[in-house]
């Protein structure tokens, strides 16, 4: 199955984290909020004007701007 | 004397716990990371003084924030007897592996799961008694903000600090540098003790976010809220001033002047146009500034400030700036020197640099007194809320074209990743003490700062002792004098002057100042001000107010924050030129327009 980038999920869809490609820093903290390899992610919405993704793990609600989404590579489960 | 340290991540309520614990005031705010200060207490358990610290809330162990930094030290220099952890319920698939990290350092160590009820409202069911035989820790749940559970965790952190052995901080440090044995652990213990349903139930979060964060609403509703805001402050705020205005005057009339008939003029001067009128022309603001924190606690604990910084991100962005940095201006509508404090949670220095720089330019609680009450000494009744409101604009440009003009002194790539959390309305009681809070560090500025204020200014405008009160000739005279080629051209007299001279010290003092320059208070004041000012004056008199430095506690925190003195130099320097300018700008406009 292929992978795509977070960035590129429309509002509602649904996907499992395949890799986080940050560095050590910002993996640390992605994980701590809940983005660990295998987890289902969501993703609510997109902000306007290039804005950042609203997304959902678990209980979690999380915003982060699409430049991070991007290196977030996840698979789409259809 | 034992100690007991308070861990948790941002969002979980830990300083409502830490409030319940010790009866203190500690700041609630649902925003990640907004208690930057230890806090500490002591408290009797089973009839032993313990110390209670509430540590700043944190992600995990690892040290990458400022935050992670201060919890790793204070627990690699600090001897902990007890850990008291509190993780959000609703979250506990991600937060438990905090739990983990602290049980690997073989510290002692009890686990409150809070917000209990809003667990069971997800639908989510936690066994802590299985929990806590595979995690070798007791646990509790709690909902922290009503109160339940609360008699459980009490007992439980009594029996854990009688027996508990305190780790030494040498063993810690080796103990901190090895943990990757947690995540494999955290799995473990989440699939035999939680279950947690695949889709969430559409609650009510989810529901108010599709409104709050629509697409093309969003915004636009945002600044309709801000603005109701403002106008019930002063709807409410209005009536209750004049209330005020009212006592203090008959308490002057009826007591304090048939008290001190006796004492020589210039004694009588001091204690009643000098400090009676000018502390009391300020303290007819103090509802204003309750009912200014009363709706700031509101807004900040509900959890709405993090959808602004998502609503704002994509302008903040461009500015070089990002949402954290909006709210951190928004939060310094308030005051300052917290929101200064805030930016700690950013790891890009460039970018705290680039935000404490444009955070003084936040129209903060002080300043509005000084543009409440010249605006209603002035304008129409009918024009004064605009005016207002052109101001809060101001105050926007003003921090905008400043970041605009220096983002690429300041460049920074930092991530931006924030928890957007649930909406929550703060209990009374919440609001109450953060109210009460505030009124306390106002009233402590006051007996600081506005004193000692206007009894110089009454000094500087009363002598040398054979001239005429606030005369040319007067000290303050012949300061405003000195000054007159610097502010003639923006249309402040020798008056205004003075308390703008006061005003770098704090904006409190202006008003009070005013008061005691003109000798007068009241309805005479403003009487005396909109005979002496015409609008173009005033206005251009506010807007300089508004740009140049806040006050001496803001440079002093600035100076702290940023560790730098040029730094604090520039952060002085260019707000006092930009005001300048402005008002330049504004005030020669107005004048060849013929007004």
């Amino acid at each position: 199955m292929a992978t795509v980038n977070l960035e590129t999920l429309k509002a509602g869809e649904t996907a499992t984290i395949a890799a986080v490609h940050t560095d050590r820093a910002l993996s640390y903290r992605l994980a701590a909020l809940g983005f660990r390899i295998g987890k289902r992610v969501e993703v609510i919405r997109h902000g306007r004007f290039s804005g950042p993704l609203h997304v959902r793990i678990g209980a979690t609600d999380i915003m982060l701007r699409k430049k991070e989404a991007q290196k977030i590579e996840v698979q789409t489960l259809a | 004397m034992k100690r007991v340290a308070l861990v948790g991540m941002p969002n979980t309520g830990k300083s409502t716990f830490f409030n319940r614990a010790t009866g203190a005031s500690a700041r609630v705010g649902n925003w990640p990371g907004i208690t930057v200060d230890l806090l500490g207490a002591k408290l009797l358990l089973a009839g032993e003084m313990v110390e209670l610290v509430d540590l700043p809330g944190i992600y995990d162990l690892h040290g990458f924030s400022d935050d992670e930094q201060v919890v790793r030290h204070f627990l690699e220099n600090n001897p902990v007897d007890l850990v008291v952890i509190i993780l959000n319920a609703t979250q506990i698939e991600r937060q438990l592996s905090l739990a983990l990290q602290i049980k690997q350092l073989c510290l002692p160590a009890v686990l409150l799961l809070n917000m209990a009820d809003e667990a069971k409202k997800f639908g989510i069911t936690i066994d802590a008694e299985k929990m806590s035989t595979s995690l070798g820790m007791p646990v509790v749940m709690l909902s922290a903000k009503y109160g339940n559970g609360y008699q459980d965790a009490h007992k439980i952190i009594t029996q854990a600090i009688q027996s508990s052995m305190p780790v030494p901080p040498e063993k810690l440090q080796v103990l901190l540098a090895a943990d990757d044995q947690i995540e494999t652990d955290m799995e473990v213990v989440l699939k035999q003790t939680v279950q947690v349903p695949v889709q969430l139930s559409d609650n009510l979060t989810t529901q108010l976010d599709r409104l709050m964060l629509h697409p093309w609403l969003g915004l636009p509703l945002f600044f309709l809220i801000m603005y109701l805001l403002f106008q019930a402050i002063f709807l409410l705020g209005k009536p209750l001033q004049d209330g005020v205005g009212w006592l203090l005057e008959a308490f002057k009339q009826g007591a304090l002047e048939p008290l001190l008939a006796g004492l020589p003029a210039a004694l009588h001067g001091l204690l009643i146009e000098g400090i009676y009128n000018g502390v009391g022309t300020v303290a007819t603001f103090v509802p204003v500034i309750v009912l200014f924190f009363l709706f700031m606690a509101l807004v900040e604990d509900s959890g709405y400030l993090s959808r602004a910084a998502f609503l704002m991100d994509a302008l903040m962005a461009k500015l070089g700036l990002d949402g954290r940095s909006f709210v951190m201006m928004l939060l310094g509508f308030g005051c300052n020197v917290p929101a200064l404090m805030g930016t700690r949670v950013m790891r890009s220095r460039s970018l705290r640099l680039l935000t404490m720089l444009v955070i003084p330019f936040s129209l903060c609680s002080a300043r509005l007194q000084v543009f409440v009450f010249i605006t209603a000494a002035i304008f129409s009744p009918k024009a004064a809320p605009l005016v207002l409101f052109s101001l809060y604009l101001f105050s926007f440009a003003a921090a905008f074209i400043t970041a605009l003009l220096f983002k690429n002194r300041f460049q920074n790539n930092e991530p931006f990743i924030l928890e957007l959390p649930p909406y929550r309305f703060p209990t009374l009681r919440q609001m109450v003490l953060r109210g009460w809070h505030e009124v306390r560090h106002f009233l402590n500025r006051a007996s600081k700062f506005i004193i000692a204020g206007v009894v110089l200014v009454w000094l500087l405008t009363h002598f040398p002792q054979n001239v005429a009160p606030g005369s040319i000739d007067t000290w303050a005279g012949t300061i405003g004098h000195f000054m007159e080629p610097v502010l003639s051209p923006i249309g402040i007299d020798q008056h205004l002057a003075i308390a703008l001279i006061f005003g770098f010290v704090a904006k409190e003092i202006v008003v009070g100042s005013l008061a005691v320059i003109y000798g007068l208070e009241g309805s005479a004041l403003t009487g005396m001000m909109a005979q002496q000012l015409d609008w173009v004056q005033a206005y251009s008199f506010m807007l300089f107010t508004l740009i140049y430095t806040p006050c001496l506690s803001t440079i002093a925190t600035i100076r702290s924050e940023s560790k730098s003195m040029p730094y604090t130099l520039f952060a002085v320097a260019f707000p006092l030129g930009l005001a300048w300018l402005l008002s330049f700008a504004f005030y020669q406009a107005a004048r060849a327009l013929g007004y």
